[in-house]
């Protein structure tokens, strides 16, 4: 059978790996080479070697802090969003499982600002964050903290949906015997949630955990459409200063392709984590 | 099995819990769940009213309280409302039909050249084991981890030399680039059909082109909705691509045109902004309430695998 198959791979795989081929994997090699150059299009560059590198720290023999800046600054914005929306995501999800009356009308509304695109949304809440904040003469962008929390509260609106509906999933599958037999045994509610839903839970945890993690570092439309990177450039997360890096300044196309490739790489660690600690979790179950 | 323990567990919880505090939940849960949608009426509120009321006043409709008698609420209101005006504006700025099309056209067509050709894929490389297969995969899950900053500049350069920056061209664009986490979770899939189905098929004289088209693809029909799910929200809503990839200037998706409603002017028109927002919500509200049960199915099967 495995032959018969073979013979029609122009159908099967060719049309998805020529894709394939111009959508990720010449662009990602291409991408990295071009890290090592100055260049301002694809054909016109010269090798550097690792000056671009140097440069988002370095320039002209200086200190440059706006990459640091970025970078816990995102640190920051990734840990706040992860912790919020988790811990309102599981609350959520716990209220929605008890089976109370409009369980599925609740479930629709907190899930909706998941479907709405970033960009939208964040139009959304810059008019209803600068009516506010009016009213104190700012707007959202007058200090990095007020854009942090603006940021951190879009986020939040998008995202606890979401996960609130893996939590349900979760919870709904963790054993009815153990709770049934942690009942007897005389456990309390307190108990029933830390000795037996907590635990059972840890695979879900993990994935949105890590979800929450990679998309609080990824994000770019809400920080473009919210912010925009003000004031000054001290709201910019890491995208978006790659972004800025790449197109902004002609000259530094280089320096924010280096750039992106050290993310890719903070990235990539991230999900190696996230595999190393779902395989653990698998591995005690 | 599975299913009648999900069952059980809801109606254990559900019994015991329901007695003392369901009430009050839900009417906390209510509250929430409004105040959760609220913005969006804000939205719609004020996408009726003139701009230069909006952020005067920005969570009703008139300033004039109720209280200082009716006849002169009714004139406060009558001053912000400005009617479709808003809705005018923003049809014209936006190029607001044209926008919607390319919208659904490159969803649509992406997200159909992704299911077909990455379950495809996903087939034939788990039942032809060979280097080339074990490559392919390996790829495709390394793909998943690279986030599109990393091939942004290549990948639009690369797109613009072979002539993709249109609407057409840009659905081949989102094939390649969302292939890895398609093949990975049809192969996912894949693994779990028992081989002899198949076999059967073929020994009745089926093509291989016959197996996966009328065995194969029946069975993965809920894989196939639940990645066609995921990746619709992910290209109806997707701004930084089409923005590099598309030409601009002639051709813009929804969050592209409400990207540059703000820039071509510098201040942002609000009135012409409420008035886009709704118009951009509206379609995916509607396509929420008919989709919602396999919205919610997809994202829960998406998460478990991915």
């Amino acid at each position: 059978m495995q032959k018969s198959i073979r013979k029609y791979w122009p159908l099967f795989v060719l049309p998805t790996m020529a894709a394939f081929l111009i959508g990720f994997i010449i662009p990602f090699c291409y991408g990295i080479f071009l890290s090592f150059c100055k260049f301002t299009t694809v054909t016109d560059w010269k090798w550097v070697g690792f000056q671009n590198y140097t440069k988002i720290f370095f320039v002209a023999g200086k200190l440059d802090t706006t990459s640091l800046h970025s970078l816990w600054y995102t640190t920051l914005f990734t840990v706040v969003t992860m912790a919020i929306i988790n811990v309102a995501a599981f609350a959520i999800a716990m209220a929605l499982t008890k089976g109370i009356r409009g369980t599925n009308f609740f479930r629709t509304c907190f899930f909706l600002p998941n479907l709405i695109g970033g960009i939208v949304l964040s139009y959304i809440w810059l008019m209803i964050f600068n009516s506010i904040l009016s009213n104190y003469s700012m707007t959202i962008v007058s200090t990095q903290w007020t854009a942090f929390w603006g940021l951190v509260a879009v986020v939040c609106w998008q995202q606890i949906g979401y996960m609130m509906i893996i939590y349900v999933a979760g919870i709904q599958n963790v054993s009815a015997d153990l709770i049934e037999a942690a009942k007897i045994d005389g456990a309390n509610n307190r108990q029933l949630l830390t000795n037996i839903i907590l635990p059972s839970l840890r695979p879900t945890i993990t994935v949105c955990t890590f979800l929450t993690l990679t998309n609080g570092f990824k994000l770019f439309d809400q920080n473009l459409a919210l912010t925009g990177g003000n004031p000054g450039k001290q709201s910019e997360l890491l995208a978006l200063n790659i972004y800025n890096t790449m197109y902004g300044k002609t000259g530094w196309q280089g320096v924010g392709q280096a750039k992106a490739v050290i993310f890719f790489i903070l990235v990539a660690i991230i999900s190696l984590i996230q595999n190393k600690v779902s395989r653990s979790g698998e591995v005690e179950q | 099995m599975a299913a009648k323990k999900v069952t059980k567990a809801e109606a254990q919880v559900s019994t015991v819990r329901r007695s003392k505090h369901s009430g009050v939940l839900s009417v906390v849960m209510l509250i929430l769940s409004l105040l959760w949608i609220y913005p969006l009426f804000v939205v719609l509120l004020n996408s009726f009213k003139r701009k230069a009321y909006i952020f005067k006043n920005p969570f009703g409709l008139s300033k004039t309280p109720i209280s200082k008698g009716f006849a002169q609420w009714k004139a406060g209101i009558s001053k912000t409302f400005v009617g479709w005006l808003n809705y005018a504006n923003a049809i014209k700025k936006t190029d607001f039909f044209h926008t919607f099309g390319y919208s659904l056209f490159i969803t649509v067509v992406s997200v159909a050249l992704i299911i077909l050709c990455c379950s495809m894929t996903a087939w034939f490389i788990v039942r032809v084991k060979d280097f080339g297969s074990n490559l392919i995969y390996v790829l495709c899950m390394f793909s998943m981890i690279v986030p599109f900053q990393m091939v942004m500049f290549t990948l639009s350069k690369l797109a613009n030399m072979l002539k993709l920056s249109n609407p057409v061209g840009i659905c081949i664009v989102y094939l390649g680039f969302g292939a890895g986490l398609a093949v990975f979770m049809f192969t996912g899939f894949v693994k779990s059909i028992p081989l002899e189905i198949e076999e059967a098929a073929m020994i009745d004289g089926c093509t291989p082109i016959q197996t996966y088209f009328q065995v194969i693809v029946p069975i993965m029909k809920p894989t196939l909705i639940t990645v066609a799910i995921l990746d619709a929200m992910w290209i109806w809503n997707d701004y930084l691509l089409p923005a590099l990839v598309l030409n601009v200037n002639k051709y813009k998706t929804i969050p592209i045109a409400v990207q540059y409603l703000k820039q071509s002017h510098g201040q942002v028109d609000w009135g012409a902004m409420m008035a886009v927002l709704v118009l951009a919500i509206v379609p995916i509200v509607i396509f929420y309430i008919f989709c919602q049960k396999y919205i919610i199915e997809g994202v829960m099967a998406g998460a478990v695998k991915g």
